[in-house]
């Protein structure tokens, strides 16, 4: 026992060769140990991927069950602020992508700059969400004890949408649908946001880093690997978009 | 050899991420100009190929893909194919039935 324990020893002491800091000892080589962080990272991603699809899943069943009802519930969804919030996103995947060629490039204040970019387009979005969620709040529209089918039984009540879409009255019970679409909405935008949420707080995190001189010494794993969370959360919306605002306006 | 090149890290130009993101953007303007035309059946399916365009480029340029080891590209493609069975074949069960529909 003690001797395998010396033999151990004596042998790491022979074969450790020079390596930079950030290096595990387990890894042979540092691209060794880029590859298997990036694997992991996908393999998180993927995970991702089948949970959102799950959402995405029961969102298409649902729409081609109670197709009048999700039709109806999507018109309340104003495209101009979906359209904007697009652009912020795909604004930010850019900046983002720049940061990362930034830390590659050992640019310390053009990282610094990028990620402040990323940050500021992504509280954006959270902002203009929020102005959505707030009319959702103000028409009834959120499921539970206070929801209001008015503006689907009773379509000319909500001049705004009715002057864009002339919709038809729906039967009670299915206006009573529309519910799922909204809880479904909910879910779906809700869940994208909080990834967002998630991903600024590393965002702020890594701005007092990269200030402080990190990711641009080399070792730029961690803005690398952000970046694939980022720019995916930024895949989700842009299959959410269409989805929920574009494919019912007829 | 194909090893080594491998082991290389590569940068992405920001010239690369520029036309990546002019097409992002123009994909945005041609799928909300698409949603005001009256398609019938294929308006989702038009708005999901072009959501599906823009999130290949996405996968490939923006997150390096493209550039990456075998292992990386072997991974995500294997996870989309997965993934399409099984929403695909979800699908394919749910809407070539009757049920729900009352």
């Amino acid at each position: 026992m003690s001797d395998s324990t010396v033999i151990a020893q004596g042998a790491a002491a022979d074969e450790h060769h020079a390596h930079p800091p950030y290096q595990r000892h387990h890894f042979e080589t540092i691209g060794q140990q880029n590859d298997a962080t990036n694997f992991a990272m996908w393999l998180f991603l993927l995970t991702e991927i089948m949970f959102f699809g799950g959402l995405f899943t029961a969102y298409l069943i649902y729409r081609n069950w109670y197709y009048p009802a999700f039709v109806a519930a999507s018109h309340q969804l104003d495209i101009f602020w979906g359209g904007l919030n697009t652009l912020l996103l795909i604004s930010s995947s850019f900046t983002m992508a720049m940061g990362v060629w930034c830390a590659e490039t050992r640019k310390q204040s053009g990282l610094v700059l990028c990620l402040v970019l990323t940050f500021v387009l992504g509280l954006g979005f959270l902002g203009i969400k929020s102005i959505e969620y707030h009319e959702k709040w103000e028409k009834h529209h959120i499921p539970g004890l206070h929801f209001s089918t008015q503006s689907f039984a009773d379509p000319e009540s909500d001049t705004e949408v009715f002057e864009k879409y002339h919709d038809k009255a729906l039967a009670p019970d299915m206006a009573a649908h529309t519910e799922l679409y909204f809880f479904l909405y909910f879910a779906m935008t809700g869940m994208h946001a909080l990834h967002m949420i998630i991903g600024i707080a590393i965002l702020a995190f890594m701005i007092v880093r990269a200030r402080a001189g990190a990711y641009t010494n080399g070792h730029l794993a961690f803005v690398e690997n952000f970046g694939l969370y980022w720019h995916f959360v930024d895949i989700v919306w842009i299959f959410l978009f269409p989805l929920l605002y574009l494919i019912s306006r007829h | 050899m194909s090893e080594h090149n491998e082991q290389e890290h590569h940068i992405v130009s920001p010239k690369v991420y520029l036309v990546i993101l002019t097409a992002l953007l123009v994909g945005t303007a041609v799928t909300i100009w698409a949603s005001f035309i009256d398609m019938g059946p294929l308006n989702p399916i038009i708005a999901l190929a072009i959501a599906c365009t823009k999130a290949v480029l996405v996968i490939l340029f923006f997150m390096h893909v493209k550039y990456s080891t075998k292992l990386t590209k072997l991974t995500v493609g294997a996870g989309v194919f997965t993934f399409l069975i099984l929403v695909g074949m979800t699908l394919a069960d749910y809407f070539t039935r009757a049920w729900g529909r009352w």
